[in-house]
C-alpha cells in the first residue's frame, strides 16, 4: 500500500520558489517594454472636478501621457452582475465624469517610462475642485432598503422574559492590508488584452474587464499564479485594474500599475464599520428565549454592499424568537468588500460577546450557557446539520486550555501589574461551494499536470490539490504538478469564502478519478496488459502503477500502459457542481484566549490562545495549522489594533499607512495552538471538507474581548479594544 | 544627512545637473493640489511634450549577490526599485515603500536594511545581498534559514518571506536569536499579514542552532 498524501503533514510544493524569491507576484512578471502608471487620487471627499492642469507633469522628461475624464475615451461599462459586483451596482466608472464620490477616488493617471518619473509627475498634476462636505459617519437617517428576518414574536417574548439585556456594539472599519500591494500589468495585442493581476478570481476579473471595455470575454486573459495575501481584497476588479488597461491602450505600451500602500485604503475595499444593537431575553436557568439584532453598516453612495451578517444570529443558538434588521448607510466612501470571515466575523463577535454578558449576568459558566442553548438542528431552516460538533470543540478546548483553572469572578487573577483573564467564544462560517472544473493530464512518463483557474493567495492550494491528485492517481507527490491562476485554465469560483478546497478540490478529485478509470479501462481491455480481463472495479492505483487490489505484483506502470498503446497522454476534465442539499452546512470553532491587561496603562497583551475546529476533513494538516495560527493573528489585530480612521471633515483616511494602521507584529504574538477535530463531511462535498480560511478567524476577536472582560471586569463594547477604553 | 552614508558615495561635484530639485525629490506624498487657476480641458491630458526618456542623472556601481553592476540611474531611485525594476531581482518585495513593513529587507555590507528607504545612488561600492543570493542555482542547497522556513511552514502567501529570511539572517548574525522572546522582539520590523509569526520564530531558532 502506498503512502497517502492527503492527511500527511507535508511541506508546501511551492516552498522552494517562495523562499528563494522566485515566486512571481503580479508586478513581477517580466513584460517587455513596460512603462509605469501612477494614479492621481482625489483630494476631496465629495464634489466636482472643475479643472485639471497637467502641463507641468507633461513637461517632465519620461512622461508619456496624463489621462483623466477630460480626455479618456468613453468606456462600454456593460452591466456585469458577476465578478462580485454588488447587486444592482452602478460601479465606479473611471474617468467618465467629473464627479468625486469619495476621498482618494482616481481622478487621473500619469504614464511615464520610469516609475520615478511617473511618481513625480503624478504630484505635479494640479486638480481643481468644487468641494462639498462628505458624509462618512454611520449616524445618518438615510439607509438602503433593510433586509429583515423574523421567527416567532421577539418583542412579545422579550416582554415576558425573566432576564432581559440590551447592548450596542461597535466595530471599526478594517482593511485587508495584504503584504503584496494590489498591482496590475496590462498589455494589448490588437483587440486582445492580457493582464497580470493580483486577484482572487481570474475569471471574475476577466469578465469585468470584458464588460468595461465592451469586448468578448475570450479576448481577455488574466494571469495570477501567485498572490501575496489578499483576505478578500482581490475578490473584485477595482478601478486601478481598468486604469492599467486603459493606460496601456491609450499609450500603446504595456503598463505596470502598483497601488501605493496609501492607495489600498481607498482604492480597494474593506470590512465595513458596524453599529449593532442586540436585545436578548433568557430564562434564569440559561435558556435563550429571544434575540433582536439591529444592524447598521457602511456602504458607498454608488453601490449597496451586503454581506452575510444574518446567519449567525439565526442558527448559532436554539431559541424560538428572533428578529433582525440589516441596514446599510450609503456614504461618501468607496465600496466595502468581503474581508476574512465576512459577516460571521462581525456577528460572531457580537453574539458571542452578548452570550458572555448573559453568562455573567446569570452566574453561569460561559461554556455551560452555550451547551444549554446548543440546537439539535438548524433553528432557522429546521434542516439537520451535516455535521456540527461544537460540543466536542468545547470539551476538547476546555481540557487542553485548562479552563477549569479559571476563577469565574472577573478581575480576580493578578500577576504583578497585570490583570489576567481567560475568555472563550464560539465561531461559525458557512460551508460554501461553487461550480468548478479542473483539467488533468497524465503523460507517457507517468507524470501528471493538474490545472485550474483558481488562485492560491496563501492557504496552500498548490499543495493541497497536488495531494488530492497524487492519491487519486496513485502517484508520488513529485510526479504531480499543479498549475493555477490563469483564465485560460478551467474555471473555478472565487478563491474566497473558504470554498476553494471543497469546490476545486472536488473537481480535481473528479478529474483524477475519471483519468484513473480511463487508464484502467485501457489496461483491462488490452490483451498485452497484465491487467487484461480483470474487473475494472478490482484495479487500484498506487506507487505510479495500476494493479489488482490486494496483489501489487499483478499490474503495470502508467508508462508501460501508455507506451504500449502509443498514447502520448491521457486527459480529462473534472468537474464539481454543488447540488441542492437537505442539510445545513457550517464549520465551527471554539476559541480560547488568555490575556494580561496592565491595570495602570490599559495595555492588553495576548498570553496564549487555542482554537479547536470542526472543519471536516483536513487535507493538508501542516498548512491547516498555519491557516489557523494566521487566523488567530488576524483576529488579534481585529480585537486589539485595527481601525481605519476617517476624518469626517473631508473623508480622508488619516492612517493610510502601515505605521499608523496597526497590525500585529511578531512581538504581539506569543503561543498559539490549533486543534482540528478529526472529521469528514461527505454531505458537504465529495472530499469531505468544510473550509478553513474563515472559520479560523471568526471566534478570535470575541474570545479576546471576553478575556479582557474577565481580566478587568470592564466590558468594552467596541472593537478594537484600546488602552484608552480600558483606562 | 544620515550617518549611514557610505564613504564612497558619489561626490557632490560628480552629480550631474538634474531637472529634479532636492525639494521635489523629498516632497511628501500629496498627490493632488488645488490649483489657483481654472484650466481648460484642452490643455489637460495632452500628449507629453517632454523628452521620451526619464533622465538618468546619477551613476552607481555596486555588488549585488557577488556580481558587479555599474548603472546610470535616476537619483530618485531607491535600492528597492533598482533591484526590482532595473535588475529584475524581484525577490526583494515592496510592501509599503516607507520603512514600515520590512518586506524589502536586504543585507548591505552584511547589515539588514530596508531597501525602500535606501537611495541607490548612495551605495557606491556597497555589497548587497538579496534573497536571490542565498541559493542562486535551481538545484543549489538552500541556506539553513530558507530550509527552516520550508520545514516549519513559516509562510503562507510568501510575500513577506524574502524580507523575513534576510532579516532573520541579520537577527542571527547580530546575536539576537538567543530565545523566542528575543527573536520576537528583533523580528518585529517584519510584518507578516498571513500571521506566520509563531513559525517564523521557530524557523529562526532552528537556523540559529544550526549556524
Ligand atoms: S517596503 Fe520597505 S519597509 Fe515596507
Ligand atoms: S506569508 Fe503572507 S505576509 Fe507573510
Amino acid at each position: 500500500m502506498s503512502r497517502r498524501a492527503v492527511g500527511a503533514p507535508l511541506s508546501r510544493v511551492d516552498g522552494r520558489l517562495k523562499v528563494t524569491g522566485r515566486a512571481t507576484y503580479a508586478a513581477e512578471h517580466d513584460v517587455k517594454g513596460v512603462v509605469y502608471a501612477v494614479i492621481v487620487d482625489s483630494g476631496i471627499g465629495r464634489g466636482r472636478i472643475t479643472g485639471i492642469d497637467a502641463r507641468d507633469a507633461l513637461a517632465r522628461s519620461g512622461v508619456l501621457k496624463v489621462i483623466s475624464h477630460l480626455n479618456a475615451p468613453k468606456l462600454a461599462y456593460r452591466p456585469n452582475a458577476g465578478s462580485n459586483n454588488p447587486e444592482g451596482s452602478e460601479r465606479l466608472h473611471v474617468f467618465q465624469d467629473d464627479r468625486v464620490r469619495f476621498f482618494g477616488q482616481p481622478v487621473a493617471v500619469v504614464v511615464a517610462t520610469t516609475l520615478e518619473a511617473a511618481q513625480h509627475a503624478a504630484r505635479l498634476v494640479e486638480v481643481r475642485y468644487a468641494a462639498e462636505k462628505p458624509t462618512t459617519g454611520l449616524a445618518g437617517d438615510r439607509t438602503n432598503k433593510p433586509v429583515t428576518y423574523a421567527r416567532g414574536d421577539a418583542e412579545q417574548a422579550l416582554g415576558s422574559a425573566e432576564v432581559r439585556m440590551e447592548m450596542t456594539y461597535r466595530t471599526a472599519r478594517n482593511h485587508h492590508n495584504a503584504m503584496e500591494p494590489h498591482a496590475t500589468i496590462a498589455r494589448w495585442n490588437g483587440h486582445r488584452l492580457t493582464v497580470w493581476d493580483k486577484t482572487q478570481w481570474v475569471n471574475g476579473t476577466q469578465e469585468e474587464l470584458a464588460a468595461v471595455f465592451g469586448i468578448p470575454k475570450e479576448s481577455v486573459c488574466v494571469i495570477s499564479p501567485f498572490v501575496g495575501g489578499a483576505f478578500g481584497s482581490g475578490l473584485r476588479a477595482w478601478p486601478h485594474v481598468t486604469i492599467a488597461a486603459l493606460a496601456a491602450r491609450e499609450t500603446g505600451r504595456p503598463v505596470k500599475l502598483v497601488l501605493a500602500r496609501r492607495q489600498q485604503y481607498f482604492g480597494t475595499g474593506y470590512r465595513p464599520a458596524y453599529v449593532y444593537k442586540v436585545r436578548l431575553g433568557s430564562a434564569r436557568q440559561g435558556r435563550l428565549i429571544a434575540m433582536t439584532h439591529d444592524i447598521r453598516a457602511e456602504t458607498s453612495s454608488y453601490e449597496d454592499f451586503q454581506e452575510g451578517v444574518l446567519p449567525t444570529g439565526q442558527m448559532l443558538y436554539s431559541m424560538p424568537n428572533v428578529a433582525q434588521t440589516y441596514e446599510r448607510v450609503p456614504l461618501d466612501v468607496n465600496t466595502p468588500l468581503y474581508m476574512r470571515g465576512p459577516g460571521h466575523a462581525t456577528t460572531s463577535y457580537i453574539v458571542e460577546s452578548a452570550m458572555d454578558e448573559l453568562a455573567h449576568e446569570l452566574g453561569l459558566d460561559p461554556i455551560e450557557l452555550r451547551r444549554r442553548n446548543e440546537p439539535d438542528d438548524d433553528p432557522a431552516t429546521r434542516r439537520p446539520f451535516s455535521t456540527r460538533r461544537l460540543r466536542e470543540c468545547y470539551t476538547v478546548g476546555a481540557r487542553e486550555f485548562g479552563w477549569d483553572r479559571r476563577n469565574p469572578k472577573p478581575r480576580s487573577t493578578r500577576d504583578g501589574d497585570w490583570l489576567i483573564g481567560m475568555g472563550m467564544a464560539a465561531g461559525v462560517y458557512d460551508t460554501n461551494r461553487g461550480a468548478a472544473q479542473a483539467r488533468v493530464r497524465l503523460d507517457a512518463r507517468g507524470s501528471a499536470v493538474v490545472e485550474a483557474a483558481s488562485s492560491d493567495m496563501g492557504p496552500g492550494t498548490y499543495t493541497s490539490m497536488t495531494q488530492v491528485a497524487a492519491d487519486a492517481l496513485g502517484l508520488d507527490m513529485r510526479a504531480v504538478t499543479c498549475r493555477l491562476g490563469d483564465s485560460i485554465m478551467p474555471p473555478t469560483p472565487p478563491h474566497g469564502g473558504s470554498m476553494t478546497m471543497a469546490s476545486v478540490g472536488s473537481a480535481v478529485q473528479d478529474g483524477c478519478d475519471k483519468l484513473r478509470r480511463q487508464a484502467v479501462a485501457l489496461a483491462v481491455g488490452d490483451e498485452r496488459s497484465p491487467l487484461h480481463g480483470v474487473d475494472a472495479g478490482d484495479v487500484v492505483a498506487g506507487d505510479g502503477r495500476l494493479h489488482v487490489k490486494g496483489d501489487p505484483t499483478r499490474g503495470e506502470t502508467y508508462q508501460q500502459l501508455l507506451a504500449r498503446n502509443n498514447r502520448t497522454h491521457l486527459e480529462t476534465l473534472g468537474s464539481f457542481t454543488p447540488g441542492e442539499s437537505r442539510f445545513s452546512m457550517y464549520a465551527y470553532n471554539a476559541t480560547f484566549a488568555e490575556v494580561a491587561v496592565d491595570h495602570r496603562l490599559g495595555l492588553v497583551r495576548i498570553r496564549r490562545m487555542l482554537g479547536v475546529y470542526d472543519a471536516g476533513r483536513i487535507i493538508s494538516p501542516k498548512l491547516a495549522d498555519s491557516q489557523a495560527i494566521g487566523g488567530m493573528v488576524g483576529g488579534i489585530g481585529a480585537a486589539l489594533l485595527e481601525h481605519t480612521v476617517t476624518d469626517p471633515r473631508d473623508g480622508r483616511i488619516v492612517n493610510a499607512n502601515l505605521a499608523d494602521y496597526l497590525v500585529p507584529v511578531n512581538a504581539d504574538v506569543p503561543s498559539l495552538r490549533a486543534i482540528y477535530l478529526d472529521g469528514d463531511d461527505r454531505e458537504a462535498d465529495p472530499i469531505g471538507v468544510k473550509g478553513l480560511g474563515e472559520v479560523v478567524f471568526t471566534g478570535v476577536a470575541p474570545a479576546i474581548a471576553n478575556a479582557v472582560f474577565h481580566a478587568t471586569g470592564r466590558r468594552v463594547r467596541e472593537l478594537p479594544i484600546t488602552a484608552e477604553a480600558l483606562l | 544627512m544620515s550617518s549611514e552614508l557610505p564613504d564612497s558615495c558619489v561626490p557632490a561635484e560628480a552629480e550631474p545637473a538634474s531637472t529634479v530639485s532636492r525639494r521635489t525629490f523629498i516632497a511628501t506624498a500629496t498627490t493632488a493640489v488645488v490649483a489657483g487657476d481654472l484650466v481648460s480641458a484642452e490643455t489637460a491630458g495632452a500628449e507629453a511634450a517632454g523628452a521620451a526618456e526619464a533622465p538618468l542623472s546619477g551613476r552607481v556601481s555596486l555588488t549585488v549577490n557577488g556580481e558587479r553592476h555599474a548603472a546610470m540611474i535616476d537619483n530618485r531611485t531607491s535600492l528597492l526599485d533598482l533591484l526590482r525594476e532595473r535588475f529584475g531581482l524581484t525577490g526583494t518585495k515592496k510592501g509599503c515603500d516607507a520603512g514600515a513593513c520590512g518586506a524589502c529587507t536586504v543585507l548591505v555590507g552584511g547589515r539588514r536594511v530596508n531597501a525602500c528607504l535606501t537611495l541607490a545612488v548612495r551605495l557606491e561600492g556597497a555589497e548587497v545581498t538579496t534573497i536571490e543570493g542565498l541559493a542562486p542555482g535551481e538545484g543549489d542547497e538552500l541556506h539553513p534559514l530558507q530550509e527552516a522556513f520550508v520545514e516549519q511552514d513559516a509562510f503562507q502567501c510568501g510575500y513577506c518571506t524574502p524580507g523575513q529570511i534576510m532579516s532573520g539572517i541579520g537577527c542571527i548574525r547580530e546575536g539576537h536569536a538567543g530565545s523566542p522572546a528575543e527573536i520576537r522582539e528583533w523580528m518585529s520590523g517584519n510584518i507578516c499579514r498571513c500571521g506566520c509569526y509563531v513559525k517564523i520564530v521557530r524557523a529562526v531558532e532552528q537556523a540559529a542552532r544550526r549556524t
